[in-house]
């Protein structure tokens, strides 16, 4: 494990590399610094409509909200160029990182790291600041303990289906559209109160995919408010837990598609 | 006669260019579909118990859904017209000697692309939306024709658009970031994540006379539910024919301006 040098030099090179064009590197960084207010812009104006979102009030949707508007982008920073990995397997050009001593996840990743989303990061967070001090939540040890392990885990939730999501393209190759109907399909649901959506959808989206711990279980937490859907107050603490599983769930995935992989050719 | 010909058989590449992956249009599907539900579930619980927003009953919300994730694909706002890899590149130099232009060439192309998109990533996202839900249908025949025109003029204002920005590459050489803006205000000025009339009316104005994209999307959904009548769907095609000739302008002007930019470089 010990020698980092390697993707350190991947990552700086990377960097480099997109600074070259200025201009447009520039105008990349404020874009997606812009994105995460659209996502925010969205619930804000369809908040305003009624004043309130499934049954909660602006400071509760604007917790949900600015949790996930955390923990989205920094799933991106870190792991969202996987979505490259159809281009790899397509082209053949995975068996090249098959053959370097170093994980090819871990490679696939620091080799199209992507700075510009840096900027998205810093945004989420200052919402998120905001968020905590205007929600009125009573603080206890463990509340403020949460209220720094909720994006993390929230994070990794994400970063586990952008992973399964890549995977996806051992076996798909053109599946990009479908993984993203779980990751930014994912970051739409888990912006909004459970309670706005019904049925079996909600089901499969809020505990089979896990995105109701992104925000509305550890918001409801933190707020220290009960479930209008009904789940004990124990699960608003899970997910950390929940985080975790998805994320043993996506290295299995991983592990089994690149035993899959038999690299193209005629 | 010949340049009507070479037009018809680069749309038909166009159609058989997409038709050849299947995979990614089975993959488009879903995710048209998976979001379908998710903004069907929110406008709903926004609407509440009254059934109504900002003008929409709920059967017409859930065709201004459904008809929109259809029609996502068929305008295809997210995609960079390649010109601007062949910019970069060089390759561009190789389009300027063909008999028929870029802008004309690559057009061709994405109203083939478009038509393929028609017949799959719209149809069945709308039957599935059909079918889970329920959708307000139109009543009046008219519509229907109306839809179709709309929905053209839709697809090339959202082509000339995304040609200005491909054509930007002539100076910026990557368009990414331009193209992350104009996805941006695409996504939010059209209809996508909302509808627009939930929006106070100065601001709706504003979109429409201002910029292109109510012209791409938001058009062709309020004559798909026939808000405000015929009315106002000869309004909303009023509006699409001005940003179809200011787009086809625009193009033909920067283009002009590219060409006179473009220096061939080598031995």
């Amino acid at each position: 494990m010990g020698n980092f040098r390697p993707y350190r030099n991947l990552l700086l090179a990377q960097v480099r590399a997109q600074a070259q064009y200025r201009a447009s590197f520039v105008i990349d960084l404020l874009g997606s610094a812009v994105f995460t207010t659209l996502d925010l812009g969205t619930v804000f104006i369809l908040f305003s409509v009624h004043g309130s979102l499934g049954g909660f009030g602006g400071r509760e949707v604007l917790l949900m909200a600015a949790l996930t508007a955390l923990a989205f982008p920094l799933a991106d920073l870190a792991v969202g160029n996987v979505e490259r990995l159809r281009l790899y397997v397509r082209t053949g050009l995975f068996d090249s990182l098959l053959i370097r001593p170093l994980p090819a996840l871990a490679q696939l990743l620091a080799m199209d790291f992507a700075p510009r989303r840096i900027g998205r990061v810093a945004q989420g967070l200052a919402v998120y600041v905001v968020a905590l001090a205007v929600a009125g939540i009573p603080w206890t040890p463990g509340r403020a303990l949460l209220a720094v392990v909720a994006p993390l885990a929230g994070a990794t939730l994400f970063a586990s289906l952008f992973v399964a999501g890549a995977t996806v393209a051992f076996w798909w190759i053109e599946s990009g559209e479908f993984a993203a109907s779980f990751t930014y399909g994912g970051r739409d649901f888990a912006s909004y109160p459970l309670t706005m959506y019904r049925g079996a959808f909600r089901t499969l989206f809020a505990f089979g995919l896990g995105f109701a711990f992104v925000a509305y279980l550890p918001a409801l937490a933190l707020l220290g408010r009960t479930d209008p859907v009904g789940t004990p107050v124990w699960l608003h603490w899970c997910s950390p837990l929940a985080a975790m599983a998805a994320a043993f769930m996506a290295f299995l995935l991983w592990r089994t598609g690149i035993r899959h992989y038999r690299s193209t050719g005629s | 006669m010949g340049t009507l010909r070479a037009y018809a058989a680069l749309a038909r590449a166009g159609f058989r260019r997409y038709s050849t992956y299947l995979q990614a249009t089975v993959a488009g599907i879903v995710a048209n579909t998976t979001f379908g539900f998710l903004r069907t579930y929110i406008l709903l619980s926004v609407a509440g118990s009254a059934g109504r927003l900002a003008g929409y009953d709920e059967a017409q919300l859930l065709t201004f859904v459904w008809v929109g994730q259809g029609l996502i694909a068929v305008v295809n706002a997210w995609t960079i017209v390649d010109l601007a890899d062949r910019v970069r590149t060089g390759d561009i130099v190789a389009d300027l000697l063909r008999p028929v232009g870029p802008f004309a060439a690559h057009l061709c192309t994405d109203l083939g692309r478009a038509g393929f998109a028609m017949l799959t990533r719209f149809v069945v996202p709308i039957s599935a939306g059909l079918l889970a839900f329920g959708l307000y249908l139109p009543r009046n025949p008219l519509s229907y024709v109306l839809f179709g025109v709309s929905v053209t003029i839709a697809v090339v204002i959202s082509f000339c658009g995304r040609y200005l920005i491909a054509l930007t590459a002539f100076w910026l050489l990557d368009t990414r970031g331009l193209n992350q803006v104009w996805v941006f205000f695409w996504g939010g000025g059209s209809g996508l994540y909302f509808p627009l009339p939930v929006l106070p009316d100065w601001l709706q104005l504003v979109l429409w006379i201002g910029t292109p994209f109510p012209s791409t999307l938001q058009a062709p959904l309020d004559i798909a539910v026939e808000r405000g009548g015929p009315g106002h769907a000869g309004l909303v095609l009023l509006a699409q024919v001005a940003w179809l000739g200011v787009t086809l302008l625009a193009c033909r002007h920067v283009q002009r301006r590219a060409w006179r930019k473009l220096v061939v470089q080598g031995g």
